[in-house]
């Protein structure tokens, strides 16, 4: 568990520093420092694997189905990176302490540094594909947030999407190939997929696999033709460069490499894909970092081309070269993270970075000054200091290295691109810290505090120990990192400052002087290189960006019409054409099961329904005319459900048009009275075609359907009604018992349904539309708006239904009934109060709200369902028992009657709160009338028009 | 039977789809409706068709298939939050813009995304 929690702990700490933002930036470094350090503590005690002991792991499923689990495992490598990331990190969080203005948001930084940093240890710690993938996500979104972190600038906005899109990108191809490597092996445990290498290597889809993981090394770790994110990432605060660009970030893909080394390498694809691009990156990128004017970009190509070295390394395929490649990762890490922080101090005390305006910094501040130094000269591979050591022995193996048998390629370009980080490492201390000091602003500035050179000191202490003593102190650590990576087998590593007169010498001697001779001759070729053109990265992908917002736009432009006549014949046709094309493939064969005989009933119902469907179409522009017409046809389906044994089906279906009906004509009130005729006898043509095609096969279907015989899953569900539901209505025991979570479901969305309507219309009393409302003059109305009859009819009437509602209820488990029907039936009891004497009349007697009746019917069927946990059973498992109560007799009481009262709460609620919600508008758009008073006895009045009487709006008491 | 079912289940289709297609809202909201009623009766019409077999244990001794009835109860009531939805969300737009076309015609479509109106006091 502990060697999870070495990954976990960054992730859970990230709350903290925000939270101790108020207490000022030292108590959020504090925090962050502290969870670094626990990490680290338990890092250390978890690192039994570079004492040859087992790796330590720690696995628990997370989606087993898809072979995702939470596991990780800190082999050698493992404990290796993690112990980088993490003691990098500490000394990154002092020194941010210091460099951050008082007015950088500290907590959000620290934040933002810890989840990148549980990321990284995610990735190197995870030892499964699928987990990897995530937290390798998870590094690209928290660099993103770090680079940019100054989101006032543009160019930090700029160079932080373009992080994202290059590592993003690179991300998906990733994660396609790691899924095919997992296929092939058969696995997503990584230490398993290690162990099949050979099976891996011959698999047809190897060299798939290969290009996308490469992919996802390369763009993450910068390396050509990906490398233009990583200068444009120098937006970010320089502790972010320091820690994404030494130690972590760039070194991600590295590690990639590295771990999967036992299953891919040794190929001859890997051998010539991985070797030449890490050739050519440290040799491109170290020949643009020579002409560098500002510090943090010539370090940035510097690290590009240094990434590019290690790539080569690990694509020789060798262990020999492997075990270098480990090496310099960890010799990179300290003088490359020295040097960024060096680069930042002098940006913070001089107030620039640039070269052509600095000078002489080390008699300025000599305590920074000799730092930088000593690292630069690690980084140009002075002898003595650890970077010495990796570059001799990195052209150790360059120098017996022969590709596409060419034998003096590599060593040639190996030389080259170390005689240019030695170039580039003598212009940075010649140009920035000897000389004399400028003339300028920047020539003043001075040693900042301990805390902000101090992390420095430890990092070039490191580099001259390693360099000094590399076998004493490297090898304990380089040693099992490189077994890991090699899976085992390795020659015995031998870190020694003399190896004797070698080629490699000889070619380290040459880079160095060549490296000094170039800074001579750089200003003459700065100018020779001027007059070539160069391929800018930023502006080609600056230009590939804007050309697919461009495409995009003329895709949205030509398709997204914001005409829903256009988009709905392509729907529909679309439907269309997919049916018949499918009708066209199927058998026409006709149907075995024999048909119903028609009766004179059924077929004077068809009649009705054509005819008012017809004249439905022709006459839809009279609306008023269309609703009644609706509802002819809406009465015809529910006499086809009663005759077709549905009585529960046309009890709804007649409630239901009950209240659509009430609504349409609620609506219609507010709106225009009669649809225009604007649409050319062409378009209705074209319409009616389409139309009457979509018809023809919706009918045919219906008919092939209905004159097939099916196998329905349905005899369980008679069966078990009454012995397992405690019910004879089969079909209410489905609804409240055997599909119970569906219908729960429904009743929610039912509730949004009703809660979004008032959304709508309540708004609507403010605005431009409260504007228009108030201007409204209804137009066809009675003289008398609330008819005496239709009042006391609805009145008398309310108890009555509220008992039959209540008799339907209660028999709906066992007869034609329960909560659905019975939910309407009351609603339209009270809807009548409405319609009868008027919104504020009836809302001021409301004794219920809708909105709780809405939510306490949701509540009530979600506790049913919750009730059957405490027995042990699964959600909504029902339950019954019969009682005898006096008077009425023996009655069942099944649970899943207080499920179904939730049932009739919502939909009660539901239909109220839409269509009073509708009234209550309406009634704003009446001429002013007194509130409150019998609405029968006040006829229409439109000559005094008053302000409008506030408590017509707020009666509703909320 | 099965053929008036049928036949009436196209019928409906159609005018359901001819109505969605006009540039009304009103109209639009009507052909939804109808082709609610066409998509619940084929749903039920899943079930085949039976006279005089309601599912209720002990009525009948052959039921007819209580499943499609089940979800096409649910159907029912949902087709009427849906309707309510539209037919508020024409409203309001209706009050907002004045208008009650389905589209943005080409001359509001720039002035639409101009500043909202002010809110009034409420």
């Amino acid at each position: 568990m502990s060697s999870a929690l070495v990954v976990l702990i960054p992730f859970l700490a990230a709350a903290f520093p925000p939270l101790a933002a108020r207490l000022g930036r030292s108590a959020c470094a504090g925090t962050a420092a502290a969870a670094t350090l626990v990490s680290l503590a338990l890092l250390l005690a978890n690192a039994d694997a570079l004492w040859s002991a087992p790796a330590v792991a720690w696995r628990a499923d997370w989606l087993p189905q898809v072979g995702l689990s939470f596991s990780f495992r800190l082999d050698a490598l493992a404990v290796f990176f993690a112990l980088l990331i993490l003691a990098i990190g500490v000394l990154i969080i002092v020194y941010a302490r210091h460099y951050l203005a008082p007015a950088d948001p500290a907590g959000r930084f620290y934040a933002y540094l810890l989840l990148f940093q549980g990321s990284m240890l995610g990735i190197v710690a995870a030892d499964n594909v699928l987990l990897m993938l995530v937290f390798w996500e998870l590094t690209s979104l928290s660099s993103f947030l770090l680079i940019g972190y100054w989101n006032h600038a543009a160019e930090s906005r700029r160079g932080a999407r373009m992080a994202l899109v290059v590592t993003g990108g690179g991300g998906f191809a990733l994660i396609a190939g790691m899924l095919i490597l997992g296929e092939i092996a058969g696995s997503y445990q990584i230490s398993e997929i290690l162990q099949r290498g050979e099976a891996i290597r011959e698999s047809p889809l190897y060299l798939p696999a290969l290009i996308l993981i490469l992919i996802g090394a390369f763009t993450k770790s910068a390396q050509f033709p990906f490398h233009f994110w990583l200068p444009h990432a120098m937006a970010a605060p320089t502790p972010v460069s320091a820690y994404l660009h030494s130690a972590t970030m760039v070194k991600a893909g590295i590690f990639l490499m590295a771990r999967l080394w036992p299953a891919l390498a040794g190929t001859e694809a890997w051998f010539l894909i991985v070797s030449l691009t890490g050739l050519v990156t440290m040799v491109v990128a170290a020949w643009i970092a020579c002409f560098r004017d500002d510090l943090k970009a010539l370090l940035a190509f510097s690290t590009v081309s240094h990434l590019g070295l290690i790539t080569m390394l690990l694509g020789f395929g060798t262990p020999a070269a492997a075990a270098v490649a480990v090496l310099h990762v960890l010799n990179h890490a300290t003088f490359k993270a020295a040097l960024f922080m060096s680069v930042g101090i002098v940006d913070h005390e001089a107030g620039t970075r640039d070269i052509r305006r600095l000078g002489g910094l080390l008699w300025l501040m000599p305590i920074t000054g000799t730092l930088a130094l000593v690292a630069a000269a690690s980084m140009a591979g002075v002898p003595l200091l650890n970077g010495y050591i990796s570059k001799e022995m990195m052209l150790e193996q360059a120098a017996v290295t022969s590709y596409a048998g060419l034998a003096w390629l590599v060593p040639a370009m190996a030389t080259l691109g170390a005689l240019l980080s030695a170039g580039y490492s003598a212009r940075l201390v010649i140009g920035a810290f000897l000389g004399r000091p400028h003339p300028g602003d920047a020539g003043h500035g001075h040693d900042p505090s301990p805390g902000m050179w101090g992390p420095v000191a430890v990092l070039v202490a490191l580099v001259v120990a390693l360099g000094v003593a590399p076998q004493l102190l490297a090898a304990p650590l380089v040693e099992p990192a490189a077994r890991a990576v090699t899976g085992g087998e390795m020659p015995p590593l031998s870190l020694a400052i003399w190896h004797g007169v070698t080629p490699a010498l000889a070619m380290s001697l040459i880079a160095l002087a060549g490296g000094l001779a170039f800074v001579a001759v750089q200003e003459r070729l700065d100018r020779l290189r001027e007059a070539f053109p160069r391929p800018d990265a930023k502006r080609m992908f600056e230009a590939a960006l804007s050309a697919c917002v461009r495409a995009a736009d003329r895709l949205i432009a030509a398709t997204h019409t914001q005409v829903l006549h256009h988009h709905a014949s392509v729907a529909v046709l679309a439907i269309a054409g997919a049916a018949a094309a499918w009708f066209w493939i199927a058998p026409h064969a006709a149907g075995e099961r024999a048909p119903l005989p028609a009766s004179a009933p059924a077929v004077t119902a068809w009649l009705v329904l054509i005819v008012a469907t017809a004249t439905l179409v022709l006459r839809h522009r009279d609306r008023l005319f269309a609703i009644v017409l609706t509802s002819v046809v809406g009465l015809i389906v529910s006499l086809t459900f009663m005759q077709f044994s549905a009585p529960d089906l046309a009890l709804t279906q007649v409630s239901v048009e009950v209240v659509t009906t009430i609504l349409l004509l609620l609506a219609l009130n507010l709106l225009p009275k009669e649809t225009p005729a604007e649409t050319g006898a062409g378009w209705r043509s074209f319409d009616a075609v389409v139309a009457s095609a979509v018809g023809l096969g919706a009918g045919g279907l219906a008919y092939a359907l209905m004159t097939r015989s099916v196998d329905s899953i349905s005899a369980f569900h008679v069966a078990q009604a009454k012995p397992g539901g405690g019910g004879t209505n089969v079909v209410n025991v489905i609804l409240v018992d055997f599909r119970g979570f569906d219908t729960f479901g429904e009743i929610i969305v039912l509730g949004i349904a009703a809660l979004a309507i008032y959304a709508l219309l309540d708004s609507a009393l403010r605005g431009a539309a409260a504007r228009r409302l108030a201007a409204m003059r209804p137009g066809l109305e009675s003289a008398d708006a609330h008819p005496l009859l239709l009042v006391v009819a609805t009145r008398v009437l309310l108890p009555l239904v509220v008992t039959v509602g209540a008799y339907i209820f209660f028999r709906g488990h066992n007869l034609p009934g329960g909560g659905f029907i019975a939910g309407l039936i009351v609603a339209v009891a009270l809807i009548m109060q409405y319609m009868a004497s008027g919104y504020s009349w009836t809302a001021a007697r409301a004794r219920f709200d809708a909105h709780l009746m809405i939510g306490g019917g949701v509540a009530i069927a979600g506790l049913t369902g919750v009730a059957s946990w405490l027995f042990g059973r699964p959600f909504l498992t029902s339950t019954f028992d019969h009682v005898h109560l006096p008077l009425i007799g023996e009655i069942e009481l099944a649970s899943a009657v207080a499920f179904d009262l939730g049932v009739f709460l919502t939909v009660v609620g539901t239909v109220l709160l839409s269509l009073a919600t509708i009234s209550r508008v309406e009634e704003r758009a009446e001429p002013p009338s007194p509130p409150a008073e019998e609405p029968r006895t006040l006829p229409r009045q439109s000559t005094p028009a008053p302000a409008r009487p506030r408590a017509l709006v707020t009666s509703e008491g909320d | 039977m099965e053929l008036l079912v049928a036949s009436g289940i196209g019928v409906l289709t159609a005018a359901g789809v001819y109505l969605v297609m006009r540039r009304r809202t009103f109209p639009v909201v009507i052909g939804l409706s109808l082709l609610s009623y066409a998509v619940n009766l084929f749903l039920f019409a899943t079930g085949r068709l039976a006279i005089d077999r309601p599912p209720i244990v002990g009525a009948t001794a052959n039921p007819v298939d209580p499943l499609p009835q089940a979800l096409v109860l649910t159907a029912i009531v949902i087709s009427f939050g849906m309707t309510a939805l539209i037919v508020v969300l024409s409203l309001r737009g209706f009050l907002e813009t004045g208008s009650d076309r389905v589209d943005i015609s080409a001359s509001d479509r720039d002035s639409s995304l101009g500043s909202p109106p002010p809110e009034g006091a409420s």
